[in-house]
């Protein structure tokens, strides 16, 4: 117990700071999930084949890579973009970006490339007459989405979006092969300078579970809330 | 764009999932045999074995499996009394670490799948066969379990394409599968987009087939 202590002798409160950063990731990932999944389930249901295509290819690569592989992508990767960029703007000096934008950046595509098939299976199930009712109504189309569509795409959305959550939760845990201290890096580095790996790793599992029951029980809430009418 | 890397480096990265698929195969094919167990015990009406059926798929469900690696990889060579046993020849192996870290998260999510076909499968069904004077046992295996893999067919291949995902986290404890290859020749050449392309190609590749196997399956098992 004495190595959970808070303070300069344990490593409560580094793990309680980790734990905040991880908690803080995870939303930023699974926000930036959601842009991505606002641009790209337009484009699937697009009767455009070329939008299709482009949507289709998103979701279907970033599918069917390693979770790994995409975070070594933007990690090595990333840093060579920006400069790039920022060179053609006349700046040569090097630039780091930071392991959280980094990181938030690839966990949120991966997490936003899942979000779109949920948004797209949601709303192509929605009934038909619902959108021909909104037009009866003479609502314009910004008040169609946001009175008539996006609360039923919701209602159908969020049983899925809290799988999506818990994978995302989880995924953050690759974020520590960049360096950003979470739950997984901090419990590296404790494992590493106590040389007691089993028990903060166990540590890391039981703060990784409390997490996701805690976000169930969350979501569940939310559940109840936007079925209110069913 | 390197062209040339990318042609150089693709042999490598081929020789590399092979041993992306050996890991896949062997953990899947363990982690059947503990999904089923887990799944049987599930169905039991005892309160304790249930729960602890429950338990177990609950805390490989909602652990990361790099966490889940760590701990067997690194924890448990910490065991002093684990070191002088019979098993120290396996756990010292990062190759047999991954795979056991593998199979019983796999174990974990094939226990759910094979569960919910199992409660799915009619009453009627098992009645019709118990009419008929067939014993449980028999009606087990030849009446429940067919039907609850046909059933659990779409949902297992999902979990195949993410397991083969999840291998690429062998590369976390040393095993040079296709993403520890990959990594390895990004960071020798910093050429990430290159390698990224050639490697991820070769993963969608893989999705690929195994959707299709899939596919074929659920066609040559469905009822009609």
């Amino acid at each position: 117990m004495e190595l959970l202590a808070f303070g300069d002798t344990g490593w409560g409160d580094e793990l309680f700071y980790a734990t905040l950063m991880t908690i803080a990731v995870s939303l930023t990932a699974m926000f930036i999930g959601f842009l991505f999944a606002l641009i790209f389930t337009p484009l699937k249901l697009s009767k455009n084949k070329f939008l299709n295509f482009i949507a289709n290819s998103y979701t279907t690569i970033i599918r069917g890579v390693p979770e790994l592989l995409v975070i070594y992508l933007f990690f090595f990767g990333g840093t060579g973009a920006v400069m790039f960029v920022a060179s053609i703007f006349g700046y040569n000096e090097y630039i780091e970006i930071n392991a959280f934008i980094t990181g938030a950046f690839a966990i949120g595509i991966i997490s936003g490339a899942y979000s779109t098939e949920v948004f797209r299976g949601a709303i192509q199930s929605i009934d038909k007459g619902q959108f021909e009712a909104a037009n009866v109504l003479g609502l314009n189309k910004f008040g169609k989405f946001l009175k008539i569509i996006l609360p039923q795409t919701l209602r159908l959305a969020i049983p899925n979006l809290s799988n999506i959550w818990q994978i995302t939760l989880k995924d953050t845990s690759l974020i520590s092969v960049t360096g950003l201290v979470e739950i997984m890096r901090q419990s590296y580095i404790a494992a590493g300078s106590t040389r007691d790996p089993l028990f903060f790793y166990s540590f890391a599992a039981v703060l990784y579970l409390l997490l996701t029951f805690v976000s169930m029980k969350l979501i569940n809430r939310l559940e109840v809330k936007y079925s209110r009418g069913y | 764009m390197d062209l040339e890397l990318m042609i150089n480096s693709l042999p490598k990265l081929l020789n590399a999932a092979v041993i992306t698929l050996k890991l896949l195969s062997v953990s899947l094919i363990i982690g059947l045999f503990i999904g089923l167990f887990f799944a049987i015990l599930r169905l039991n009406k005892n309160i304790f074995i249930n729960r602890f059926a429950y338990g177990y798929s609950y805390v490989f469900r909602g652990t990361p499996l790099l966490v889940q690696i760590f701990i067997i990889y690194f924890g448990l060579g910490q065991i002093e009394y684990l070191r002088s046993t019979v098993l120290w020849v396996i756990l010292k192996e990062p190759y047999w670490c991954a795979i056991i870290a593998f199979a019983l998260n796999t174990g974990a999510y094939t226990s759910e799948i094979l569960r919910s076909a199992f409660q799915t499968i009619k009453p009627g069904i098992i009645e019709a066969g118990k009419s008929l004077g067939i014993s449980n046992k028999v009606i087990f295996y030849k009446i429940q379990i067919p039907i609850a893999i046909r059933q659990s067919l779409p949902a297992y291949g999902n979990e195949i394409i993410l397991m083969m995902k999840g291998t690429s986290l062998a590369s976390t404890v040393t095993i040079m599968d296709l993403t520890g290859v990959a990594k390895y020749i990004i960071s020798t050449t910093f050429k990430p987009i290159e390698v990224f392309i050639v490697a991820g190609g070769i993963y969608l590749f893989m999705t690929f087939m195994i959707h299709n196997v899939i596919k074929f399956l659920e066609k040559k098992y469905s009822f009609n």
